[in-house]
């Protein structure tokens, strides 16, 4: 079994070499500033040999959007999650990890499609899932759907005209 | 020395042939009639008499070779029903073509999103006539999905279906049921009818119906 690596340890680790990186601890996870993002993966590479992105998502709290990336170290077989908060919904922005990690690439082209968090550095940023000329984010918690034009005669037109909607 | 004469002398076998063929005059007096219901019972043994759309749509549902568009999880139940137990090629359907031009159906297997529908529609332009779609499970027949941001709510907004396969996934023994149906729809066919030009006057008239509806672009 991997061993979860608490958030408190590795904060410590990293006060000690980046004294303002971390945001927050928690046992299980770790909040870091996003400036901060890359020097504290590569001191983690160096010191606690975490050498493997296994995911990069987000999660829309709606005070802020959440960068969630789960890291593990293979030799070691330990797993790490980290955190990245973006407070400004229209211009999140987030360094890239695919100077670290190419798999990060495809993955932040996703968070970029369905949130709108915007990844500094990365190669190739545009959507992924979404088409070309789709407005908006679909993942953000204010999204709303454009009404899907319905044929005449269908009940979901009459019961719009009924209520006298568009 | 007795009376016995050596029976393959040849004096004796004249002899014998010709006392046979005189037998054989005396008893060909009568001559054999034609008999009639003889002879019919084994013309409508081995002569087939039926229409020409009975016969040709009975060689088209007996042999609809799929195209293989799985896109979910339909697909493994398609491919359920294209193995041993649930066998989809005692109906004729053993050949999934991996090519649309030499397809008879579309299976549209699994969830549609609209990033997808594009290459749809092109497969199914691109499949010869005669064609039929069938839309199995109740996401591509427009259920699941419909105030999704991604996913086309019901395949027939993109092309014309012929049978609609609910479930989720359906069951091969439904596929199965679905594709009987489409056989029985195939029978009531017929010859008269020009499927190409219908067709396309279809898509005139819907082409003509959705500017009539002024949607905003």
């Amino acid at each position: 079994m991997s061993t979860w690596l608490s958030g408190r340890d590795v904060a410590r680790l990293l006060r000690a070499h980046l004294p303002d990186a971390v945001e927050e601890e928690a046992d299980d996870c770790l909040a870091v500033y996003p400036g901060a993002l890359l020097d504290t993966c590569r001191h983690l590479q160096r010191e606690l040999a975490i050498d493997y992105l296994n995911n990069l998502t987000a999660v829309d709290y709606l005070d802020y959007i959440e960068v969630v990336y789960h890291l593990s170290s293979l030799e070691r077989n330990h797993l790490l999650t980290i955190k990245v908060r973006c407070y400004d919904r229209e211009h999140a922005e987030v360094p890239s990890l695919t100077p670290l990690w190419q798999g990060a690439d495809l993955q932040e082209r996703e968070v970029y499609d369905l949130f709108g968090v915007v990844f500094a550095g990365h190669p190739n940023l545009k959507r992924l899932l979404m088409w070309e000329g789709f407005l908006g984010h679909p993942l953000r918690k204010d999204f709303v759907m454009p009404p899907f034009p319905q044929p005449p005669g269908s009940p979901v037109r009459k019961r719009g005209e009924e209520l006298g909607l568009d | 020395m007795t009376a016995t004469t050596f029976p393959y002398d040849p004096r004796e076998l004249d002899r014998r042939e010709g006392e046979e063929v005189e037998r054989l005059i005396r008893g060909s007096q009568l001559a054999y009639v034609d008999e009639d219901p003889f002879m019919t019972s084994m013309l409508q043994e081995n002569i087939l008499v039926s229409t020409v759309d009975k016969m040709l749509n009975w060689a088209r549902q007996s042999s609809v070779w799929p195209v293989a568009f799985g896109l979910a999880c339909c697909a493994i139940e398609m491919m359920a029903t294209g193995m041993s137990k649930y066998d989809i090629a005692r109906f004729g359907m053993e050949l999934f073509r991996a090519s649309p031009r030499q397809a008879d159906l579309m299976i549209v297997a699994g969830r549609l999103t609209w990033k997808m529908a594009p290459p749809l529609k092109r497969i199914y332009d691109q499949m010869a006539e005669p064609k039929w779609v069938l839309s199995m499970g109740f996401a591509t027949s427009g259920g699941t999905f419909i105030g999704g941001y991604s996913m086309v709510p019901g395949v027939n907004l993109i092309v014309p279906v012929d049978v609609y396969v609910p479930g989720c996934p359906p069951r091969p023994e439904t596929l199965l049921h679905g594709l009987m149906a489409l056989q029985s729809k195939i029978k009531t066919e017929s010859i008269m009818q020009d499927r190409l030009r219908q067709r396309e006057r279809f898509f005139e008239e819907r082409g003509n119906v959705l500017a009539g509806l002024g949607l905003p672009d």
